[in-house]
């Protein structure tokens, strides 16, 4: 297995700031092609060919989503771009919107210009001031050179992108909350449905996608969907940027098609500093899997097929050193701090959960801890509003799953690795 | 001095930012959540009487600002420090070292997380995931990153920090 780079080709080589470079490139062929020699329908129908699935965790068919804003008739439409990128150990849009803005924002003239949209936004974390800044200036240029705003390369389509900067809250990497926030409110998610393709912002029908799959999109305009279904696993079609953390000799982001193993990529991070325990995958929110399933294909079915998230990438990679109980532990304090208030089983069964591992790590178990871990999470999950709460005890409950001695060693009163403070 | 004679007096400072911020961003409510982070930024806090403020200029009820204002971690509401210290201690960082690195922290300015030392030199808060977790673990101070960081070199770029202030 090697790195095969597509959405990070560019990323660390060009200028990124710089036009010329990003033609030189390819930058901004595909737009010329889609513009001057297909149709929207066209453009709609190669997406929707290409298999291409959403890179922000759910993996929904991004051509569907199109087709459905595509689809509505006598209003305006709008694309907005999810950059709020706040999933503990991700960072892959943070690199493609500081090595490669204008990827993005061609990203986003094609998406709309497959459905109709004249109005595109984009929704960037507050803590990502320097991608921020960069983007300020990637739009100013393209402007300046006729690829944003009226008349693009002297067509009759007109697209706009507008820069939105959030203030800190990981809720808002929930579609229906980030359009909350983007009309300047707090970051509440909605009900569901109606989607946000059917009534998004401010009532609009809006295609909400992600940083990595909108980087997707012109290649795949550019190169065709056949190109792009040779890339990856049948269901899982394309690359997907990883990004490594924790016990791996060279922590940091590797594009690879789909279908690598967490053994793989381990080896492609120049392998394990110490002895594999388990690994944590796609994010905060995602599986915490022991060394069964090191050679398990990565993909947006692994979850449902092998118990093994893909989520949005992120893989944090733990050696016999590290304690499964801890790491729990601080995953629970994140979404408990993390949770917007909404909805009474994250809000209170974060908390509840959170006090729980608190107990354990202090060797304070009470009997019967183990079991209302398994109950309250379940609670969690089952009856959240939202995508956060739903995904939020994943890590605790596949973490009870694979290492319940573990956890039953700290009801014990022991932490079998000596990283727990168990002050009795 | 009278504030009046100096010309710059602490309400003057304050209002003349918010009218920077409103000529930036306009007064469309949509623009609230940026009007009130970019105006914390450049005053380190909210106090009441600027949200009563920017609920008059965009017209909007009080409660929905203090809403907004309180939701989002980037808008304070309370006086910080002279310099801020953003800590991450989620799992990629906290696995690093970074639980060594809070505990030398807090025992270094005798202060905890969440607080402002007595001498209004340094605030302490945690933030989440950064998106530097290749560099973990990390800290953000006044907006500017440190990564790879052990106890000794967080001491030392905290000596730095108060030796050029003197």
């Amino acid at each position: 297995m090697k790195e095969t780079r597509i959405i990070l080709r560019r990323v660390g080589r060009i200028d990124p700031l710089s036009l010329e470079a990003y033609a030189g490139e390819d930058g901004y062929a595909a737009l010329r092609k889609a513009v001057q020699t297909m149709t929207p329908e066209e453009v709609l129908e190669t997406v929707i060919a290409s298999g291409l699935r959403g890179r922000g965790g759910a993996g929904f068919p991004t051509g569907r989503k199109w087709s459905f804003v595509a689809a509505a008739s006598g209003t305006e439409k709008v694309i907005v771009c999810n950059a709020d990128e706040s999933e503990p150990g991700t960072f892959k849009d943070r690199l493609i919107l500081e090595g490669d803005p204008y990827a993005v924002l061609e990203g986003m003239a094609l998406a709309g210009y497959a459905v109709g949209a004249r109005e595109g936004w984009i929704y960037i974390r507050g803590e990502y001031a320097e991608a921020a800044r960069r983007l300020e200036t990637a739009i100013e240029r393209a402007y300046a050179a006729g690829f944003l705003g009226e008349h693009i390369l002297d067509t009759a389509f007109t697209f706009h992108i507008h820069l939105h900067r959030g203030a800190g809250a990981y809720i808002c990497g929930e579609e229906t909350a980030l359009l909350e926030s983007l009309e300047g409110k707090r970051g509440i998610p909605r009900v569901r449905p109606p989607y946000p393709t059917v009534a998004g912002y401010h009532g609009l029908p809006t295609v909400v996608n992600n940083v990595e799959t909108l980087a997707n999109v012109a290649p795949i305009v550019l190169q065709g969907a056949e190109w792009y279904r040779a890339l990856g696993v049948a269901n899982s079609p394309g690359t997907k940027i990883f990004t490594l953390s924790g016990d791996v000799a060279h922590p940091g982001a590797i594009e690879v098609p789909m279908g690598v193993t967490l053994r793989q990529l381990i080896e492609l991070a120049g392998g394990m500093q110490g002895e594999f325990k388990c690994a944590q995958t796609g994010g905060a929110a995602g599986t915490i899997v022991a060394a069964d399933k090191l050679d398990r294909p990565l993909t947006f079915d692994s979850l449902r097929e092998d118990g093994l998230s893909l989520g949005s990438g992120a893989i944090l990679v733990c050696n016999q050193q590290r304690c499964v109980v801890d790491l729990a532990y601080v995953l629970m304090r994140f979404f408990e701090n993390e949770s917007c208030g909404k909805c009474t089983p994250c809000r209170v069964g974060t908390l509840r959960l959170f006090e729980i591992l608190e107990r354990l790590r202090r060797g304070r178990g009470e009997a019967g801890d183990l079991e209302r871990l398994e109950q309250f999470g379940r609670y969690v999950r089952d009856g959240s509003f939202c995508g956060l709460g739903q995904a939020a005890p994943t890590g605790l409950l596949t973490a009870l799953h694979a290492f319940r001695e573990e956890f039953e060693a700290h009801l014990g009163g022991v932490c079998p690795t000596d990283t727990c403070p168990m002050q009795g | 001095m009278h504030p009046k004679a100096s010309g710059t007096s602490a309400s003057e400072v304050r209002g003349e930012a918010l009218q920077r911020v409103i000529e930036r961003y306009g007064t469309d409510p949509e623009a609230l959540v940026e009007i009130l982070r970019s105006l914390s930024e450049q005053l380190g806090y909210l106090s009441q009487d600027d949200l009563v403020a920017v609920a008059k200029v965009l017209k909007l009820p009080y409660s929905r600002v203090y809403g907004v204002a309180t939701f989002y971690s980037m808008i304070e509401t309370s006086p910080v420090g002279t310099h801020t210290l953003l800590m991450c201690e989620d799992a990629p960082c906290h696995l690093a070292g970074g639980a060594d690195l809070r505990r030398a922290l807090e025992r270094r300015l005798g202060i905890s997380f969440g607080e402002t030392t007595a001498d209004g030199r340094w605030s302490l808060r945690t933030v989440s995931c950064l998106g530097r977790c290749d560099l973990a673990p990390v800290v953000m101070i006044d907006g500017r990153w440190y990564g790879h960081l052990t106890v000794e070199r967080l001491e030392a770029i905290l000596a730095r920090y108060e030796e050029e202030e003197g």
